[in-house]
């Protein structure tokens, strides 16, 4: 196991290394520059400001010093927030978008979860088909239209929760992690359903049925391992996902965190920003695949059991 | 043993699943008891404390006024310092800030400013003559990226200073005769020049602040941050979250701090107008920065005294590449100006009671209401392009609009598209690009038509008709004039009577309108929501809040 995760580490270094080369490349050969602006910019200033930057140096040679910063741990500083370095926006931003990315897990397993088994229990039923047409309509919903709508109704109409805000009024992080966690809660909903139903099949479970065992202590004790199995196996990129992908929640509901940077960041070709975070997230997304698979290991006898005959 | 293992696991698993749902159920009701208490909003809390919640667009770049350049910034800069001068805040006359009075020689040239005996920094360091020496040095430093360092340039040999044409700046314009009286000496009579005083880049900063953190010509270093920053305002910097806050509370040490009646402003930045609006309307703003063009009418019709809609000294234009073949000759530009329908454009695209625009310059600026012969005239813009060789529109080139990626540009290119191939049978494509890649071909001169906007850094038409001098960087079409460029340059500045001066601009704005490098489309307008309680609120055509004066006051009803 150990061994499983220090391979998949090491693999992670040149995935990396792509990932910077790529992205810095691209961002380099974008038309117009960090400084270029409506009113017209004088020459002296972008000199000054390119010196300043060390844009004046051969690109390569940019490259080269930004690999070293980088394995140093410095993402340099913003072009667009004289003042700000990349390490400092991604700090400011990171706690409230992970704790966002946790709320709207939350809600995707708790309600995905819940939608799912229920659903197999009593498959081709109603108890089947309403939690799965409401997930089909849940991935289809995108944030920026479940969004306005929750908040025209609990906030505007109701007025039983905050508009915006995380954290500076009671209550208001309710709707931006519901907004967030639907699509995905839709997602594990169908993906636990698929699993369970298929585990449910399984000459085991027939096997507890015939001991006499009540159904909720099969479903509980037996049949939720195998069949969430898909589930864990989604857990990882979609943690990654919600992460990276928080930037509409983080519009509708003016929430401080890296998303609305990251978007921003590439409107203003603000290069150190938009690598910084690219690099960070690319960090995040390697992780949490490797710790989903770990997982998924750990639950798994006969994955555990194919690592083994290969090491 | 795999068995065992199996059944302890199940096991754990099944407990760090409960453990999930409780916390998932703990969480609900936790949310849901917090959730359905009685929040006060910010408005009505606001209104008792004295704070005023300003939707302020986006996260500011920076708050150093010789750095920063956006609207956001400029809200921001404008109550945490102040120039020698002031503009009254309805009508932008000159009015007595930092300096109490000032005498201007008979030719107009030099400026001698008296500052206040009571003029103090946040810190409570005396505010000197000496400090706008220096501060106007360090606009002037190439290295620092001040982007309006040409708002110095009346000023004696700044600009040969700033290009590195003098290196002592002893000879340049600006001194300090004693701690309090500061002289300038002015290129030649600028009228507008008092007016300058009050724009940020030309806000003094504190030498000692700046110092202590870097550099005085180094970018991004952290004195503006709160807890550094030390000005000389109304208001001072105490909280600064990015994304999320920045909060000033009135200055004690302010030469006028018993007229300030606002103990806090927090600035909220809110990229998004759609949730800015419905943050107003759940009374978390009392005033927004912004209102999406589709809920402009829904105000309208409910007569909402909150919507507030003011003219902007800004023109929504297009330009024409007149290095392109087709732009080349004078009678196809004023032919494609002619079949624009400005008013119906006004009316049923942009709907924020935008003022159609005949000219370049807005009207009213500093009393100049340029004359204009361009109207909508179909059947006579016809007429010129069949004389420029495109009768009924035929061989007419294939020509693009270009505009930076946005649902409103968007909507503006489609109607005249739609309008010329009405009027005049040609066919236009349109053409969108992001922002930068925009700003990059326009500058390039890589299009046919593409769209802008221009807003006023200050009010005199010498800032909307000096864009398009021969080779200007705001130019951008290509149209070079030389004796345009000799009235705004040379016969403009010469003049010694401010009717004579307007008469010059009348005649330059002729020439421009004549040879049409631009289509001059509409006046901007401002369109925001404000809360009732904000009192002295004058919407003006700077759109600069005066926020010493505002008070909140909740109506009697």
């Amino acid at each position: 196991m150990y061994r499983f995760a220090i391979s998949r580490l090491l693999q992670a270094i040149p995935v990396l290394l792509m990932v910077i080369t790529v992205t810095f490349f691209l961002v380099h050969s974008a038309p117009g520059g960090p400084f270029s602006a409506d009113k017209a910019v004088p020459p002296e200033v972008i000199k000054a400001l390119e010196e300043q930057y060390n844009l004046n140096q051969p690109v390569w040679q940019q490259y080269l010093s930004y690999l070293g910063d980088v394995i140093q741990g410095d993402f340099g500083p913003s072009f667009k927030y004289p003042g700000r370095t990349v390490n400092e926006l991604i700090t400011a931003g990171l706690p409230i978008t992970a704790e966002l990315a946790f709320y709207a897990m939350l809600v995707a397993l708790g309600v995905g979860i819940t939608a799912g088994v229920g659903a197999s229990m009593r498959p081709n039923t109603m108890q089947d088909y309403l939690p799965m047409t409401g997930a089909m309509i849940g991935i289809c919903m995108p944030s920026f239209l479940l969004g306005p709508l929750l908040v025209l109704i609990f906030g505007i109409h109701l007025d039983w929760l905050p508009v915006s805000g995380w954290g500076d009024i009671p209550g208001d992080k309710i709707l931006p992690s519901i907004t967030l966690g639907t699509g995905y809660a839709a997602y594990i909903a169908r993906l636990s359903r698929g699993g369970m139903l298929e585990v449910l099949s399984q000459d085991y479970i027939r096997t507890a049925r015939a001991k006499g065992l009540s159904e909720r202590l099969i479903i509980v004790k037996h049949a939720l391992r195998g069949g969430l199995i898909p589930v864990v196996a989604f857990l990882g990129p979609a943690f990654a996902g919600l992460l990276a992908g928080s930037f509409v929640v983080e519009t509708i509901f003016q929430i401080p965190g890296l998303g609305r940077f990251y978007v921003q960041a590439a409107f203003n070709r603000d290069y150190t920003l938009i690598l910084g975070m690219t690099i960070f997230l690319s960090t995040l997304i390697i992780l949490f695949n490797l710790l989903s698979d770990i997982l998924a290991i750990w639950l798994n006898p006969k994955l555990r059991q194919e690592i083994r005959g290969t090491n | 043993m795999i068995f065992y293992s199996d059944k302890y696991s199940t096991r754990h698993h099944f407990k760090a699943l409960s453990s999930d749902f409780k916390a998932l159920l703990l969480l609900t009701i936790v949310f849901g008891l917090t959730g359905c208490g009685n929040n006060e909003s910010n408005v009505s809390s606001g209104n008792k404390t004295g704070t005023l919640y300003w939707g302020n667009g986006t996260e500011p770049q920076s708050l150093d006024p010789q750095i920063a350049t956006g609207v956001p910034e400029h809200h921001i800069i404008s109550a945490l310092m102040e120039g020698l001068v002031l503009k009254d805040r309805k009508t932008l006359e000159p009015r007595p800030g930092v300096a109490e009075s000032w005498d201007i020689t008979k030719n107009g040239t030099v400026y001698t400013f008296k500052l206040r005996d009571s003029a103090r920094w946040s810190n409570g360091d005396k505010h000197i003559a000496q400090d706008y020496v220096w501060s106007w040095w360090r606009a002037l430093q190439p290295a620092l990226g001040n982007l309006y360092a040409y708002m110095l340039f009346p000023i004696k040999n700044a600009q040969q200073y700033y290009e590195g044409d003098i290196t002592d700046f002893s000879e340049v314009g600006v001194k300090a005769i004693d701690d309090q009286t500061l002289q300038v000496t002015l290129n030649y009579p600028t009228p507008y020049f008092l007016q300058l005083l009050d724009h940020y880049s030309l806000f003094p900063v504190h030498q000692a602040t700046i110092e202590k953190f870097g550099t005085a010509d180094q970018r991004g270093t952290r004195w503006t941050y709160e807890g550094n920053l030390v000005s000389n305002g109304p208001f001072q910097l105490v909280d600064w979250k990015i994304n999320r806050r920045i909060v000033v509370q009135s200055n004690p040490y302010y030469w006028d701090a018993n007229n300030v009646s606002l103990k806090e402003i927090v600035f909220i930045p809110i990229e998004n107008i759609v949730t800015e609006e419905r943050m107003f309307r759940a009374g978390q703003l009392h005033v927004t920065s912004s209102l999406p063009a589709d809920k402009i009418s829904t105000y309208r019709e409910a007569n909402d005294p909150e919507l507030k809609v003011a003219p902007y000294l800004g023109t929504y234009y297009y330009r024409l590449n007149v290095r392109k073949p087709q732009f080349q000759d004078p009678r196809v530009r004023r032919a494609l100006a002619m079949s624009v329908d400005r008013q119906r454009l006004v009316d049923n695209i942009t709907r924020g009671g935008q003022i159609p625009a005949y000219a370049m310059t807005p009207p009213g600026t500093m009393g100049y209401y340029p004359k204009s012969d361009l109207k909508f005239d179909p059947k006579g813009a016809r007429r010129l392009l069949a004389e420029a060789g495109y009768p009924n529109g035929e061989g007419f080139p294939a020509t693009e609009i270009l505009y930076n990626t946005n649902e409103g540009h968007r909507k503006i290119a489609v109607a005249l598209q739609e309008m010329w191939k009405k009027n005049l049978n040609v066919d236009i494509r349109l053409l969108n690009q992001e922002w930068k890649v925009y700003l990059n071909s326009e500058s390039a001169g890589e299009y046919e038509i593409s769209r802008a906007g221009w807003i006023g850094d200050y009010v005199d038409p010498n800032n909307f008709l000096d864009l398009f001098l021969c080779g200007g960087g705001n130019n951008r079409t290509g149209w070079c004039n030389e004796e345009y460029d000799r009235l705004i340059l040379d016969v403009a500045p010469s003049k010694s009577s401010h009717k004579e001066r307007l008469e010059v601009f009348q005649q330059a704005e002729t020439m421009l309108l004549n040879e049409m490098p631009i289509i001059p489309i509409y006046t901007y307008t401002t369109v925001q929501l404000v809360d009732s309680s904000v009192k002295n609120f004058d919407a003006n055509i700077m759109n600069a809040a005066s926020y010493k004066d505002i008070y909140l006051q909740v109506n009697q009803e």
